[in-house]
This record gives C-alpha cells, structure tokens and sequence, in this order.
C-alpha cells in the first residue's frame, strides 16, 4: 500500500499499526472527539463501558474513523480513507461473527437518481478496500441513501463535505 | 385525435357503471343527439399557434357562471347545482389564468346567465364589456346522483360558437368536467393538445432535512383531490404514474435496500418488480405502459436494464462502467434518452429501445442529467448543473440548447400531456424546502404549485382517458 507513505502533517498514533490518520483537504469535517480517557484497544475491553464487539464499542474505538469522505462526484479511496478503512477492518478482525452495512451518501448538489448510484458506488469503494484488507465480502452490505439522510445540514462547502460520505454501521 | 378517443368511450357501455366521467350524448339545455365535442366553426375563429402567444394570451376571455335549470342539491363537496356552477367555472377561469396562457375576467364580478340563454348568448352586452371570447354553460342533476355539464365557447365579436363539449359525472368527479371545459376552450383558441385534466404524482416531504418524511402521493394537475398513498415509514421517492393511471412505479425503502416498486391504485397493494438483492433506482414506463425501464447497481456500477410490466426477465441495456441511469422514451418507444456518467460526468445520450446505437447528445459543458423526452417528440428536457441546478430543454439531437428556469436548485423535469409546459421542484437553500413547479416553453410564465406540504419529484400523467 504505497499511499500509506503520503501522510499528511498531521499523525496520531493510536494502538494499533494501521491507525494513522492523515489529514485531508477534502474532508473539513468536525473535530474527532476528545480520546478517552482508558482506551486500551489492546485489551479487547469496550472503553467507556461499551460492550466489547458492539456497535457502541465500534463507533467508540474508531473515534470517527467509521466514516470515510470523498470529494465532490468521486468515489476514489484516498490515503486517509485507506487509515480509517484498516481501522475499521481491524475491528472486523477482532470480532470475526460481527457483520456490518456501509452506507453510502452524497451531497445535496446533485441530482436524487444519480446521487442514489453514486452513493452505492461510495459505499461499495469502502467495502471493497474492506475486503482487500481480508474481510469477508459476505459479512459486509451497502445501502445507498443518495442525498436523502444528509449529517450536516447547511447549504455551504464544509456541509457538503461531511456529507459526501460512507458509514460503516456494525450489525448487534 | 381527441374525437376518437371520446368516441371509443362512448362505444363502451362500461362508462355507466364507473366512476369516471363520461362524455355525454346531449349537449344542450334542449334535447340533442349528436356528437359531442365538435368545432362548430372549423374554418373560421382564430387559428393561431403557441408560438403566436401573444395574440390570444391577450384575448378577452369572459367565464360565467354556469347556470343550471334548477337548483337542486348534489352530492358534490360544491354544494347545490348553482354553487356548483359556479364552482366549476371558478375552476376553469383558474386553469385559463394559472397557465399564464389567457388573461380571463370572472366569474366573479360578471353577470349571471339565465339557463335558457346558454345557448343564445347575449352579444351585444358582452360586446359592450369588451369580451372578445365569452364561455357559458350548465350544471343539470340527473337520476342517480350523476350530473351533467355543458360548455360552450363563443366568438363574440363574430356572433359564433366555436366549441362546445358536455360531459356526465358523478359526484366525485365535478372538477374533471371543469377540466375538461379548460381542455376544450385552451385546445380550441391554441391549437395545442389539452393537458389540464390530467393527474400527478409526487413526493410529500415534512420534517427536518435530516430526518424528513418522503411519502408518495397524488393530486390533480391544480393540486386539488390530493391524497397520500403511503405512510411515510419507508422513505418513497421518483414515482412514475403508468400512462393508464391505475399503476404507479416508485422506489421505497420498504425493505431497507431502495426498490423499485409497482403500486396498484385500485387495491392499494404493490410488488417488487426486480426480486433481487441488489438496489433498483429510476423506474419508467413505456410510453404504451407495456415497458418499465430501471436502474440496477451491482458491486457500485449501474446500469439501466427493461423489462415486461407483465413481468418475466430483464433486458441489460447498458453496460459501460460507471452509472447509466434513468432513460425516458420517444413518444413512438423506438428510441430512450439516459443518463450516464462513462464520459467521467453526468451527460446525456440517446439509445435505440433495444440497447444498441447509443451515443451522447450533450456537449454544451457542465453536466446534464434526469433526461424526459416531450410527448411531443420535439424536446427533451433536462436538468443542468453548473453550480446552480437548472431546468433546460434541448432537440434530441442536442441542439437548440436553453434554460428555463434560474434558480439555486431545480432538477427532475416532467413533461405536461401536451408537451408545452415542465414541472418540476425547487429547493431552498439551506432549508432543504422544496416545492414544485410548473414553467411554459416560453421560460416566462413559472408558478409554484399549490400543495399541503413540501413537495418533490413530480410525475404528470397523460390526459386522463
């Protein structure tokens, strides 16, 4: 994986190899949240009382890496994608009977039909990093909302941003 | 043309027994049998075109009161036969005045028409109110419940009948008369096919843009008889009504993975139309109802696939990588305009109805997506995205590009019956609002429709048979 060389300025280290991530222009999201205070991925321990193996622990331990950004009309994997992406898969590993769906979203500058495919196009980029990195396919699905279920609701270049998305959602 | 479908309507005793409206044998306040939409003066009177508007968008058009022989009560929501004739012509002088096409004065303010007068107007008094086209008619109870209307359409300066229609409805179905009247006069001083008694489906949307119910619905061509079809549960979105009204095509999100559904409107029951795992997007019908067109993803790549509305298997019509969506056919079937993203953008291309010959149209830069091809064969509209989301047309063979509208965000054009007029819905910035509208040929005449809440992908049926 030679795009893991181009990091960007920034670089935390959590506990795992993989877990770099890079700083993006294409994705002026919001800030991650705080790290908390025991999170000791290492022990396989949910932090924060999240039930090991669980959607909560999930969306805790991958501290925004659960969602992967693309700029406008494009579904291409970039370098910070590909950290989130093997966040998440270490996580899959961990929790092999664990099943997810990734959906895939867009911005509200498109047309409805199109921004449907393309956010089915999004989320089948993810998945399919997902499965180069030795998930199963057959554990993970894609679900496409178009521009229907944006998060950030403004009409503005960073809303957008947010919005042009893929969420991995783990299945309790 | 619209002759010989009243014709096969007449021919066809099922008529009595439905709901729907019927063209009637007598016209008139007197007893007459004899065909009942006709040009009473075929050669003279006015034979403009549209593209002569401004000759008879400035016409005088007086609408009376329909009167009626006598004031008995209806089951109608108008009220007796009087208010109903009044109603009525309310809602014809609303069709003529909404479109942008005529300028008419009344019924309001306008004096009444004794019933025995219908049919002899009096030309001098209109004459003296500067009409140029005078409308009067009748509303006659008949056994049953049914009722009767009566529309006529006179030359005042010439001292003529242009045009006269007369159908028998029951309660429910009032307005199509008034409709119907609209058709009759708008057909008979434009030359262009009717579209006013027509139906539209779309998508009601309420709550907050990141939680907003979209649920499918229906309304007439001026927004009255609206009537939700589903719950809002599943979010349902791009409806298509079939060309005879009793089916339409939508995707919800019933079972999680968006699917196109067939929605039958008489049992109020639908069915997948492609039973798989993967998600179906942009349903269409064939312009003989006899085709759904859809979109199917399969591992991120889409592509537009036919199939027999009977059912049976799937014809794949596309197969480039990227997203081929949509099409819409000529109005002869032969030929699809679609949307496709193979060139690295969304732009359009015209198929034969088989697949094959498919080439791109659009080369006026920005991308163009959502392609409806005119029921006339002329135009194609279209929406266009440079920046801002536009409503354009252009001739299928890619020329004649052209905006019609200029807004931050309008998208999904559908055509009027009679191909001269575009719907389509509008969203506000931020808000996320979002509002249909209508837009002539012309770019001039724009108006948002009237609906009880937001509103998105409009649908419009043919002229209802």
């Amino acid at each position: 994986m030679p795009n893991l060389l181009k990091f960007g300025p920034t670089v935390s280290l959590f506990a795992g190899a993989l877990a770099l991530s890079a700083c993006a222009s294409k994705a002026p999201k919001e800030l991650p949240p705080e790290p908390g205070p025991a999170t000791n991925t290492n022990t396989g321990a949910g932090s924060l009382g999240a039930v090991p193996g669980s959607q909560a622990d999930f969306v805790q331990l991958m501290q925004g890496s659960d969602t992967i950004y693309f700029n406008t009309d494009r579904y291409d994997i970039d370098s910070s994608d590909q950290v989130a992406l093997a966040k998440q898969a270490q996580w899959l590993a961990r929790y092999p009977s664990k099943r997810a769906t990734i959906e895939g979203h867009a911005d509200e500058r498109g047309t409805r039909e199109y921004n449907l495919a393309l956010g089915e196009r999004r989320a089948n980029a993810a998945k399919n990093y997902l499965v180069s990195l030795g998930i199963d396919a057959s554990r993970l699905s894609t679900i496409s909302y178009g521009k229907e279920r944006p998060v950030a609701l403004g009409s503005n270049e960073q809303a957008w941003a947010q919005n042009r998305r893929a969420v991995t959602v783990t299945i309790d | 043309m619209k002759t010989a479908a009243i014709a096969l309507l007449l021919a066809s005793a099922s008529f009595l027994g439905s709901p729907a409206l019927a063209q009637v044998e007598s016209s008139s306040p007197t007893v007459a049998a004899e065909p009942m939409v006709e040009e009473t003066d075929p050669d003279g009177g006015l034979s403009v075109t549209v593209s002569d508007e401004n000759e008879w968008q400035d016409l005088g058009i007086a609408i009376t009161n329909f009167a009626t022989d006598a004031d008995v009560s209806t089951q109608t929501n108008a009220g007796s036969t009087a208010q109903l004739g009044r109603a009525i012509s309310g809602v014809i002088a609303s069709d003529l005045r909404n479109n942008g096409l005529f300028k008419p004065s009344g019924p309001s303010g306008l004096p009444d028409v004794p019933y025995p007068a219908v049919q002899s107007p009096d030309y001098p008094v209109w004459s003296s109110r500067s009409a140029d086209m005078l409308v009067q008619g009748y509303v006659r109870a008949g056994a049953g419940g049914t009722l009767t209307v009566g529309c006529y359409l006179y030359d005042v300066a010439l001292k003529q009948q242009l045009v006269k229609g007369g159908w028998q409805f029951g309660a429910s179905d009032w307005r199509r008369a008034a409709h119907k009247c609209s058709d009759l006069i708008y057909s008979r001083l434009s030359g262009e096919s009717p579209f006013f008694d027509s139906r539209i489906a779309y998508i009601a949307e309420t709550g907050p843009k990141d939680r907003r119910m979209k649920r499918l619905a229906v309304m007439d061509s001026d927004g009255a008889n609206h009537k939700y079809l589903t719950s809002g549960q599943a979010t349902a979105l791009t409806p298509r009504y079939s060309p005879d009204y009793q089916q339409i095509l939508y995707l919800s999100y019933l079972n999680g993975q968006p699917s196109i559904y067939v929605y039958d409107l008489a049992t109020d029951t639908q069915k997948l139309i492609a039973r798989n795992t993967n998600p179906t997007f942009a349903p269409r019908w064939s312009p003989d109802g006899r085709w759904i067109l859809y979109s199917m993803a399969t591992g991120g790549n889409t592509d537009i696939y036919k199939i027999s509305a009977n059912g049976g298997s799937a014809q794949r019509l596309t197969d480039t990588p990227g997203i081929d969506i949509g099409g819409s056919f000529s109005p002869d079937g032969t030929r699809i305009v679609f949307e496709s993203d193979r060139s690295g953008s969304q732009q359009i291309y015209v198929m034969n109805a088989d697949g094959s010959n498919q080439r791109r149209i659009s080369f006026f830069g920005g991308r163009s997506a959502t392609p409806e091809w005119s029921p006339r064969g002329d135009q194609i509209a279209f929406t266009h995205i440079a920046g801002d989301l536009r409503i354009a047309v252009m001739r299928p063979d890619g020329g004649g590009f052209r905006y019609l509208t200029d807004a931050w965000q309008d998208e999904a054009p559908t055509w009027s019956p009679n191909g001269r007029i575009v719907q389509f819905f509008r969203t506000q910035r931020n808000s996320g609002e979002t509002t249909i509208w209508q837009v002539d040929l012309t770019g001039r005449n724009e108006r948002k429709l009237p609906t009880p809440v937001g509103a998105s992908d409009p649908a419009w049926g043919p002229i209802r048979p």
